[in-house]
């Protein structure tokens, strides 16, 4: 088999920062991380989120970069690939195998919740969603999804988002079948200003908004602004190992580390081409665009309208999805406002959703040796299929949650640790400086060896335990008792309470794409040899 | 909107907007050969790939 003549590569650098920008802004910016400061006060969890930056995203960013285009300069593109070059012992590259599994899978779920902010943005745009109450935006949204009971989105005629969903998927395929330059690139060159010009319109209405409601003065943009960000009881709530656990895990997801995407971007990259000033001004990026701009739209501007109790305790769907809707309702100009924000929420999650697929392209490229077009293809089959799962079960959005609990949070949590240890451990944190300032504008300041080395891991690993007490365990802190979590009930059952069929089918999703993969790993291994043994014998 | 609020909102918007506004001023100011010179995807190492 002959490989690729032309070799897929960046055609700017501008452009490779867009498209890692893109992949780390997405829902989480605009829903989640306003949510999170308003609930632990935005005083405490700011320095905690700001410490996790310096001492856990930031570095973990630097590495996979370091990384991925180390490995990139002996041919190899996906995560399994690379951990060949980077891992020694021939059970490396299956450690590699978890940047394959978890952006596929991810991407499984994430393009449904995608085709929801092109259908709300839509309905919008056509005049359909102008809700007046709580319980009407909540009856749109389930039976939108389909979480009352499995299987209501495939049935004919019940509803509309599996045609949004078959829009998106394409979408996201033709984009990813035009290539990394012209396909990722282009697209991200174009989408990431679109999306930042988009979040500023929204920001310029919610800032001028005043009092909304003569009949309620307490409700207006300053009080919304404070809701957000008045400090809170710093000193006792810095005490609380939840705030650090929401703080870095904000971090964490936000910027894309421990996805697999990051390394396998940057592994189409030279020698001479910088990394450390690009992956720096993409963090950067992500950062801007969640705290200078979703800090200052979304719950300012549901607090205006709501009060107090209409945003405490929303998660990211409850906040985007049935919040907003309302919050826009009562705005002027609701059709113009509501479809603005719904495509921005649009663009954050396809400019993911494509890097999601980047990385199993590779793969498929680089074990089967074939080209992209069947690559794309074999992936296309993969992940439609996957799809149809999570929308076919989507009574409560299980089988969604499930995924997202064990392979969106649990195993991005394992990655990220193994990309660390193996940078400031296996490949060395003298070599990896090294090889990271190659071709570098600015220079990495030297404490970083130190956090690097010891502080990013063991803070990882601190985090890591607390999330698995917490999430897993169910670890109340207050009585330190253990109570599994309705995640680990699910699979196991508890007293009174059978397993859940749905819950236990995803994790075998889970299962067949990982012995997918270690097959695919374990087929191509010999053929990976040589060509190492090749290069460095040259 | 208290006092505190008023300084962590600075603090935390002036920050991301401070770095992201730097980074960007880098990036946009390097030389164009500087910049574009080697992102073309070429391997430095000959693979001899035939597989």
């Amino acid at each position: 088999m002959q490989s690729s003549p032309k070799p897929e590569g960046w055609s700017s650098r501008l452009g490779v920062i867009l498209a890692v920008a893109g992949s780390a802004v997405g829902l989480g910016n605009f829903l989640r991380f306003p949510g999170l400061a308003a609930q632990y006060g935005s005083g405490a969890f700011m320095i905690a989120y700001f410490i996790s930056l310096v001492l856990i995203g930031i570095p973990i960013c630097w590495a996979e970069w370091t990384m991925g285009r180390y490995a990139g300069q002996y041919g190899f593109r996906s995560s399994p690939g690379i951990f060949s070059v980077l891992i020694k012992h021939p059970m490396g590259k299956y450690l590699g195998a978890l940047g394959v599994i978890i952006p596929v899978c991810i991407y499984m779920y994430y393009v449904y919740i995608e085709a929801w902010c092109a259908g709300y943005a839509w309905y919008f745009l056509i005049g359909k969603i102008n809700f007046t109450t709580p319980d009407q935006v909540s009856d749109f949204f389930q039976k939108f999804v389909g979480s009352t009971q499995d299987g209501l989105v495939v049935q004919r005629g019940s509803n509309q988002v599996v045609l949004f969903l078959v829009i998106v998927f394409a979408l996201n395929f033709v984009i990813i079948y035009r290539g990394l330059s012209k396909g990722i690139e282009f697209f991200c060159k174009w989408a990431m200003p679109a999306l930042i010009f988009l979040a500023i319109i929204i920001l310029l209405r919610v800032l001028t908004l005043g009092t909304p409601d003569p009949a309620k003065p307490d409700q207006n943009v300053l009080s919304g602004l404070g809701f957000m960000w008045n400090p809170g009881q710093v000193g006792k709530e810095l005490l609380n190992p939840q705030l650090w656990l929401a703080a870095a895990g904000q971090i964490f997801f936000s910027l894309s580390v421990g996805f697999g995407v990051i390394i396998t971007y940057a592994s189409y990259l030279t020698r001479k081409d910088d990394i450390v000033l690009s992956g720096l001004t993409a963090s950067s990026a992500n950062e801007f665009c969640e705290v200078a701009l979703g800090g200052l739209i979304t719950v300012p501007a549901a607090f205006m309208f709501l009060g107090a109790a209409g945003v405490a305790g929303q998660g990211t769907f409850g906040l985007g999805f049935n919040v907003l809707p309302l919050v826009f309702a009562k705005m002027p100009f609701p059709g113009f406002f509501g479809t603005v924000f719904f495509t921005l929420l649009f663009l954050a999650a396809i400019t993911s959703s494509l890097s999601m697929l980047q990385p199993g392209i590779a793969f498929l490229e680089e074990a089967l040796g074939v080209g992209r077009k069947v690559s794309v293809t074999l992936l296309g089959a993969l992940t439609a299929l996957g799809c149809l799962f999570v929308v076919n079960f989507s009574k409560d959005l299980k089988a969604l949650d499930t995924i997202d609990f064990w392979v969106g949070t649990f195993l991005i949590f394992v990655l990220a640790t193994i990309l660390i240890i193996t940078f400031g451990w296996i490949m060395g944190v003298d070599k990896g400086f090294e090889e990271a300032h190659q071709g570098a504008h600015i220079r990495i300041p030297n404490a970083f060896r130190f956090i690097i080395k010891w502080v990013s891991p063991a803070f990882l690993l601190i985090i890591f335990a607390l999330w698995v007490l917490f999430n897993v365990f169910g670890w109340n802190i207050d009585t330190g008792q253990f109570q599994p979590t309705g995640y680990v009930a699910d699979l196991i059952g508890q007293p009174g309470k059978e397993p859940n069929q749905v819950a236990r089918l995803s994790l075998a999703l889970i299962g067949i794409v990982v012995v997918f993969t270690v097959v695919l790993i374990s087929a191509a291994s010999t053929r990976w040899k040589k060509k190492l043994t090749g290069i460095k014998a040259n | 909107m208290e006092t505190g609020g008023w300084i962590m909102m600075i603090l935390s918007v002036g920050t991301v907007v401070s770095l992201f506004g730097w980074c960007l001023f880098r990036v946009l100011t390097l030389a164009p050969e500087e910049a574009e010179d080697h992102l073309h995807g070429e391997l430095d190492i000959e693979t001899h790939e035939k597989d």
